[in-house]
């Protein structure tokens, strides 16, 4: 089983449809491909509404802790191919953060590989978010529930 | 070695990266947050809650009690927030 590992990370935007068929194509052993997008939410328009996400990444770690999750998701899994895109810089509201695709044979692989990696993204890999509202902008905080949801992943 | 800042540990400290010669007895991570905290005002600030501090030596996560030795480039940083 050959498998393809996809990790960009970047300030355009993109297509996740265009991601799946990469993925996806020329092969006829893979039966299930999940997606997680990632959206820059704006809010209930309240006025503190958030305006704008920038993201800002540590060049060089943030590319080894992703295909570090990825491998071991690979070990984990039989997966055929994994691709994970994370934008940087300005983002808006509606507009993609990232995207996360595992493709498998079976659905139950793909799920849980996508979950794993999700979890273990946002507790390690090194991204930060400011967010822009109308009133300023400031950094967003660690959530500790993201801690203890990649800590139900962790081998004993 | 070179030393790097991230998110607001950047904007407080007021640099992304800088080469420090920290003192013989500086052996630990957390003995190098205590040392950068004693540089100035905008490094106790960075620094006034070094539990929340993350660290990497060489792009690789590492704990307070991780010793410095050999490291070319040690980062600080907030918990993370991706995703």
């Amino acid at each position: 089983m050959t498998s393809n590992v996809t990790i960009r990370i970047q300030d355009a935007d993109f297509d996740v449809n265009r991601e799946i068929a990469a993925l996806t194509m020329s092969r006829t052993d893979i039966g299930a491909v999940v997606t997680f997008s990632g959206i820059c939410r704006g809010g209930e328009g309240a006025g503190d509404a958030t305006t704008a996400l920038t993201l800002e990444h540590y060049p060089g770690m943030a590319e080894a802790e992703i295909a570090r999750h990825a491998d071991e998701a690979m070990n984990r899994w039989p997966l055929t191919g994994v691709t994970i895109v994370h934008r940087v810089g300005r983002i808006l509201p509606g507009e993609n953060i990232m995207v996360v695709l595992t493709a498998s044979a079976h659905r139950q692989a793909a799920f849980q590989a996508a979950e794993f990696l999700m979890d273990y993204l946002k507790a390690h890999a090194p991204f930060w978010k400011r967010e822009e509202t109308a009133g300023g902008s400031n950094w967003i905080a660690a959530k500790t529930d993201d801690d203890d949801a990649a800590a139900r992943w962790d081998k004993n | 070695m070179k030393v790097v800042y991230f998110a607001w540990v950047r904007e407080r400290i007021g640099k992304a990266e800088e080469t420090v010669e920290p003192p013989a007895g500086v052996r630990t991570v957390g003995d190098l947050i205590g040392w950068l905290s004693t540089r100035g005002d905008e490094y106790a600030y960075a620094f006034e809650t070094p539990k929340v501090i993350r660290a990497a030596i060489d792009h690789t996560h590492v704990r307070p009690d991780t010793v410095i030795a050999g490291a070319r480039e040690i980062a600080f940083f907030p918990p993370m927030t991706g995703g």
